[in-house]
């Protein structure tokens, strides 16, 4: 028996062409890992086309599993094990930076002695390659040693490679089995059996023939804990908030979530409704808002984008809607697959004239399912669209959280049906919060017009000065009121020193690892992460003003002073946070992007703070 | 439209109303305007079914004819451009008790909101569509709309308009799903009435259009039709429309059209000269699409509960030993 090596944690990719299951691996292993106490984090590889070709370098699916024995919040730097099916989608790995220098990697070696020589010699010579590059390249037969086993190797590896990495990372085999149990829980007791003997041949074959094994130090959960990916979370965070319809039209990587629903959300009375466009979903929503319960629609930024003027609508009528937007790369059809922060601007002043929503980003797969209760009592009270960002990260990064305790609370009241009170008009605004009490269909004497129209108190459609600034008015004060109620989010780390590190949406988890371990050696360093982004709580500008620099950190295009010459004071772009903390707070703040079309990383924001500290003044 | 017996007898036993119980501010449209004439015969409509005024939606996009919601008083939803079809599935999915219009122009349904005119056919949700055509846009002051006749000149056509007219009839009958097309003209009051009459009893999408009169910009269009009757041909049927004594003896170019037949129905719609008036098409059978859908299904915070319990279970990893 060899001894196992302990480690604070560790990175292990499994990669494969589309279709022979290494996402399914991945997510198992996670799982598993999770049951025994690791922290854990899963990050999805996929391939930009539905059926990229076999053996391709751009074909690479899968996933990668970041386990810890503390909390997991991101997917972390570099890979440091590599499981592949062939040579090339290995490659799309290696080239995209994706391996740790000297990472470890497990190769289907059977390529070696395909019949195909052009097959054979691509594969030896990538090897060579990897090998000369100082990897660490052992060949694997997985299908041959799953041939023992079943006809079809190629449908059963990966469940070999599940139990050759359980092996690998101490994983206990029952738990395992258990999974795949559960894993494939639809199917036959035969393909159960079937797959669990090609976990326990793994899981053998690496007893045997590897000369490494690592145990990561677990505690193992004393509360139930669910784990599943952003989008799912989103999903069942609806069917919790009480909402009952959700109109949507499909659209990477906001689709999963719609998929998930519709699966789950008839059971519970709701009802998903694929439009012909998203322009009929956002007005299908406003229409369902305004009759009755507040409802969700769903969709990524060129969907949003057709959304404008129904937002525009919902805010000028004022009528509650909860808008979900899984950003991704931009502009226009960008990168379907691959995530950005780039919708922030247009989200928050995207439809014309002065249209005031709330804007609430989501930071982790916890907060995907809280933050639609949140949204959808936001929307109910202040008569508003609320506005859920996510990003394509986090619509398939899978992290464990206590397990939601339902409360009766996060539901909607009944519609209101009673009779409206004589004299009561539609927009009886209230002077200082601007809040008014919607009259809904069905409420007798409530009868009116809404229109998006400017319209005086009774919804008349009304062109005068005075009417005009009326609404204006009571329409941007909602956000004021909402402002009021809101806590400012904690400093992570010392409340003053030499940098400030602001973020939002996904990237919190990296920038605060980042943070805690220039900390730990020495750095004045903290980070401050916003969830609400409109309204801004109180408090920041003070947060902002106890540090020698601030610097937000963010996924998305801004301009390079240092790289690009023509880039000044006076022309300079600015990123999307780092704009509107200037212009609020009248702070110098600096903005450090990457637009890779990746999660932000620990490493890079590493960098980015250590570049900041170094730099004697903010550039301008 | 129609609506369950039970509350039909409900309302008709509680509730009397008046014309003036469904009517709000003074119209703004010009004199002469044919959307004055479909106003009209809408609060007619309302009063004769007794509808709640609580309980009646009309929905609308933008242009003149949009208007028409703020002059009932009923609830009302005056939209955006183009949008009024599916606002009014969103209400009605929302609340299928609700008794749901929709009034839309030519340039409103058949131009900006095209695609959501077939696919509201084809979701056959339980609406009385009006589609108020003026062959032109009104409240943009003369510019071509899909219906214009070729040549029409207006202020983006000055030389007159380059393509052949869209007809909405035939497009209409063409969509699957489609359950219920009429065709009616303002200036023949008696016979606009008894068309929304039926479409409104119908279930389903019914979908009418109605030739509307433009004076401003479309001035002394419509004459021709308006004084010589024979250009004007009435669609009768036992189960279609029947003709008053004083209609018919005006009107008597009439067709005997049996509403089931779709393809007579399309044979008629594609003859534009003599105008069609009539039910040119129903099918009682086509199921809504909220009615397939379930909507307004009793929810309870129960039922939520333990859907989210269940759903949790699949994702849950449970401590050894934890409670379940
Ligand atoms: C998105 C958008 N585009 C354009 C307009 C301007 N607009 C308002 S009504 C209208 C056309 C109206 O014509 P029609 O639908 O035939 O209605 P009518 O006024 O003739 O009753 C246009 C182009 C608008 N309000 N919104
Ligand atoms: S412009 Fe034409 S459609 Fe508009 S109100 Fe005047 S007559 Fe009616
Ligand atoms: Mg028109």
């Amino acid at each position: 028996m060899k001894e196992a090596v302990t480690l604070g944690e560790h990175i292990v990719e499994i990669v494969s062409d589309s279709g022979e299951g290494a996402q399914r691996c991945g997510q198992s292993l996670g799982a598993i890992a999770a049951k025994s106490g690791n922290g854990v984090w899963t990050v999805e590889i996929i391939p930009a086309e539905i059926q990229p070709p076999a053996r391709s370098i751009a074909g690479a699916s899968g996933n990668r599993v970041r386990l810890g024995a503390r909390r997991v919040t991101n997917g972390g730097d570099q890979a440091d094990l590599v499981v592949a099916f062939n040579e090339q989608v290995l490659l799309g790995r290696v080239q995209a930076e994706e391996l740790r220098p000297g990472a470890t990697i497990l190769l289907e070696g059977r390529w070696r002695n395909d019949r195909d020589p052009l097959v054979a010699s691509a594969y030896a010579e990538t090897y060579d390659e990897l090998v000369g590059l100082g990897y660490r390249v052992l060949e694997i037969p997985m299908e041959r040693e799953c041939l023992k086993l079943v006809p079809d190797p190629r449908r059963g590896k990966n469940m070999f490679v599940l139990g050759m990495l359980c092996g690998i990372y101490s994983l206990d085999l029952e738990l395992a089995r258990e999974q795949v149990a559960i894993t494939f829980g639809k199917k036959d007791a035969k393909v159960i059996a079937t797959n669990v003997k090609l976990l326990e041949a793994g899981f053998a074959w690496a007893e045997e023939n590897l000369d490494f094994k690592y145990r990561i130090p677990a505690v193992r959960a004393t509360e139930p804990q669910v784990v599943m990916n952003g989008n799912t979370a989103l999903a069942l965070g609806i069917l919790a908030s009480g909402m009952e319809i959700c109109a949507m039209y499909p659209i990477t990587p906001a689709t999963s979530a719609s998929h998930y629903l519709s699966e789950v959300f008839e059971r519970v009375g709701g009802i998903v409704h694929q439009a012909e466009d998203e322009i009929a979903a956002c007005a299908f929503a406003i229409g369902a808002s305004y009759a009755g319960k507040v409802a969700v629609t769903i969709t990524s930024g060129p969907g949003y984008s057709l959304k404008q003027e129904g937002i525009g609508l919902a805010a000028m009528a004022e009528i509650p809607l909860v808008v979900v937007d899984v950003q991704r790369g931009g502009p226009s059809t960008g990168l379907p697959t691959k995530a950005e922060q780039g919708d922030l601007l247009a989200v928050l002043f995207g439809t014309h004239g002065d249209a005031p929503k709330v804007v609430y980003a989501v930071s982790g797969i916890e907060d995907c399912f809280y933050a639609m209760i949140t949204a959808r009592k936001i929307a109910e009270t202040f008569n508003m669209v609320v506005v859920v960002l996510s990003d394509a990260s986090l619509a398939t990064a899978q992290q464990p959280f206590p397990r939601p305790v339902f409360s009766e609370d996060w539901l909607a009241a009944p519609v209101d049906q009673t009779p409206v009170p004589p004299g009561a008009r539609p927009y009886d605004w209230d002077a200082s919060t601007g809040l008014v009490r919607r009259f809904i269909p069905g409420q007798p004497g409530g009868m009116h017009t809404v229109t998006g129209l400017a319209h005086d108190r009774e919804s008349h459609v009304a062109y005068d000065p005075q009417s005009n600034e009326d609404g204006l008015r009571h329409r941007s004060l909602k956000l004021a009121a909402l402002q009021k109620t809101l806590r400012c989010p904690p400093v992570f780390g010392a409340a003053e020193g030499d940098l400030l590190v602001v973020g939002w949406g996904s990237s919190k988890g990296a920038i605060e690892e980042a943070v805690e371990g220039l900390r730990a050696e020495g750095h004045r360093v903290s980070a401050l992460h916003l969830g609400f982004i409109q309204p801004m709580p109180s408090g920041i500008g003070d947060i902002l003003r106890r540090f020698g620099k601030v610097m937000t950190v963010e996924s998305s295009w801004a301009d390079r002073p240092a790289e690009d010459p023509i880039v000044d004071a006076d022309n300079r772009r600015y990123s999307a946070l780092a704009m509107l903390l200037r212009s609020r707070y009248l702070v110098d703040v600096d903005c450090w992007t990457e637009a890779r079309g990746r999660p932000i990383t620990p490493g890079s924001v590493r960098s980015a703070i250590l570049g900041a500290l170094a730099r004697e003044a903010v550039p301008a | 439209m129609t609506m369950e017996v039970t509350r039909c007898l409900l309302q008709a036993s509680d509730e009397r109303h008046e014309l003036g119980d469904y009517e709000q501010g003074v119209p703004r449209w010009c004199n002469g305007c044919g959307d004055n004439g479909i106003l009209t015969t809408m609060q007619r409509l309302c009063r004769d079914n007794d509808l709640a005024p609580e309980r009646t939606v009309f929905v609308s996009g933008i242009g003149c004819s949009s208007r028409l919601p703020h002059y009932m008083h009923t609830y009302g939803f005056h939209g955006t451009h183009g949008r009024a079809l599916p606002i009014a599935e969103g209400v009605k999915m929302a609340r299928p008790d609700l008794t749901v219009f929709v009034s839309t122009g030519d340039g409103d349904c058949l131009s900006i909101g095209a695609a959501h005119w077939i696919h509201a056919l084809r979701y056959n949700m339980d609406l009385t569509v009006l589609l108020h055509d003026n062959r032109i846009y009104g409240l943009t002051k003369k510019q071509a709309s899909p219906t214009s006749p070729l040549g029409t000149k207006s202020n983006t056509t000055p030389q007159g308009s380059y393509l052949e007219a869209l007809n909405p009839l035939t497009v209409t009958l063409g969509v699957a799903n489609v359950s219920f097309v009429a065709q009616a003209v303002d200036w023949i009051p008696e016979l606009l009435y008894d068309i929304l009459t039926a479409a409104y009893r119908h279930r389903g999408l019914s979908f009418v259009r109605i030739v509307q009169r433009c004076p401003e910009f479309m001035p002394g269009f419509f004459d021709p039709w308006m004084q010589d009757p024979r250009r004007t041909l009435i669609l009768r049927h036992a189960s279609g429309l029947t003709l008053s004594p004083a209609i018919a003896k005006t009107y008597t170019n009439q067709l005997e059209h049996d509403p089931s037949d779709i393809h007579r129905a399309r044979e008629i719609a594609s003859d534009e000269e003599p105008i069609p008036v009539g039910i040119l098409y129903r099918d009682d059978d086509v199921p809504c699409y909220e009615d397939v859908r379930h909507a307004g299904a009793v929810r309870t915070a129960e039922q939520v509960r333990r859907g989210l319990a269940a759903e949790l279970d699949r994702f849950t990893i449970w401590p050894d030993g934890a409670e379940r």
